[in-house]
């Protein structure tokens, strides 16, 4: 599948929204858990080298399941393929928690959820559709029940 | 670079329901060495929008998605192709290629680029917090609404006002410019309780606080034309302590017209 990887290695060096040394492992037989980079921008985590300026590597966290496996470890797998993860090992607890409640709202699907609930809330309160000022009220993507996760 | 293709081809082709999709036509970009110009033919393709992902599919029944277009940083525009309905995809990179995109009519075209300036993730991230700071509002004034009206400016509505525990809605507070510009309406529900403090229409709207740059850079993309501009500019900051200094900043300025309804309202001019 080919894709616009340039845009792809522009925006992984865009400011992060969460950027720490993780350790980390893919799923792959044999691999074992190596210092790396990991950034969060917009619903992309990228993983670098330490000392590398391009990212090894890129995940789409759409329809994926983030979960907190034994201290300090969580997952990332994909749910067509649950049994592959992606392991970070984190320096804290604290850390890990942070990192798992980041990338669970790091997905444009969680950001479309949120928006049709803040609009239904919005409109039961004030009687008025907030989406109508940005003219997008009647985008199919913003009504509620369209969506399914 | 690596990518999770897998999952992304899955992500493309599941039937979680699609933001549009339609047939359009690809311009393919092939360079004629000996004539020194890009040859042009299109391609006709079946394209789904998901996100912030533009998929693209040699058929509509393809299994699997030949490419993938990532919509971040980039603006969407009509384009002076010799093609009618023609527009381009095009990126800040500046050596990046265009993609440049024919509809089947001016229709296809219109919602194309409007679905297509809209699909960012930059993009959906600030609506969703200017709602959320909407929803804020509102059960502010719904709450204020609920204590009498007729009483003096008490210590009890400015306490509420800059009372920081009263945003059960911001986990991750965030500031977004010129809040009351934008809705001068007001926000209290127009058929219920007529919150007079909130009759912003009459009052002028607060001037713009000072700009703070965003932690998460300036990957906008192209605005939507309905946006305001103050919307445009307004960068977005997760920093708590910035929050409830602008929060505060707008409670003096609620206080103080509130003050000048009051008394108005004391002498009688209401």
């Amino acid at each position: 599948m080919r894709y616009n990887e340039r845009e792809l290695l522009s925006l992984a060096r865009q400011p992060a929204e969460k950027a720490a040394e993780i350790r980390m492992s893919v799923p792959k037989k044999g691999s074992v858990l190596k210092k790396r980079l990991v950034k969060l921008v917009v619903n992309f985590l990228f993983y670098f080298r330490t000392d590398e300026a391009e990212p090894i590597g890129a995940l789409l966290l759409e329809h994926c399941r983030i979960t907190k496996e034994e201290e300090n470890v969580f997952s990332i797998s994909f749910i067509e393929e649950p049994e592959r993860k992606y392991c970070f090992e984190c320096a804290s607890e604290e850390q890990c928690q942070e990192w798992v409640e980041a990338l669970k709202r790091a997905s444009y699907e969680f950001l479309r959820r949120s928006l049709i609930f803040y609009r239904n809330e919005i409109q039961k309160m004030t009687g008025k559709d907030p989406l109508e000022q940005y003219g997008i009220s009647e985008e199919a993507r913003f009504q509620l029940g369209t969506h399914r996760q | 670079m690596k990518l999770n293709e897998r999952s992304v081809a899955h992500y493309a082709t599941c039937d979680s329901p699609a933001d549009h999709s339609g047939f359009l036509r690809k311009r393919v970009e092939r360079h004629h060495h000996h004539a020194h110009h890009y040859g042009t033919s299109y391609q006709r393709r079946w394209f789904v929008l998901k996100g912030n992902l533009l998929f693209y599919f040699e058929e509509r029944e393809s299994r699997e998605p030949m490419g993938l277009v990532v919509l971040e940083g980039c603006t969407v525009e009509l384009c002076e192709a010799a093609e009618e309905f023609a527009f381009a995809i095009r990126f800040d990179d500046a050596g990046a290629r265009a993609y440049v995109l024919v509809a089947d009519g001016h229709a296809a075209m219109e919602a194309w680029v409007k679905a297509l300036s809209r699909a960012s993730f930059d993009y959906m991230r600030l609506v969703v917090r200017e709602l959320e700071k909407q929803l804020e509002e509102a059960c502010k004034s719904l709450a204020a609404c609920r204590k009498s009206p007729r009483r003096s400016s008490s210590s009890g509505r400015k306490r509420h006002l800059s009372n920081p525990a009263l945003l059960p809605l911001q986990e991750k507070p965030a500031i977004l410019e010129n809040g009351y510009s934008t809705w001068g309406s007001g926000g209290c529900a127009p058929g219920g309780a007529a919150c007079p403090e909130h009759d912003e229409g009459q009052a002028k709207p607060p001037p713009l606080p000072p700009r703070r740059r965003s932690a998460t850079g300036s990957v906008t993309g192209s605005p939507a034309p309905s946006l305001s501009p103050a919307m445009l500019e307004s960068p977005v900051s997760p920093d708590t302590i910035c929050f409830s200094k602008l929060h505060n900043w707008y409670g003096q300025e609620i206080v103080v017209l509130r003050q000048e309804w009051q008394e108005r309202q004391k002498r009688g001019h209401l």
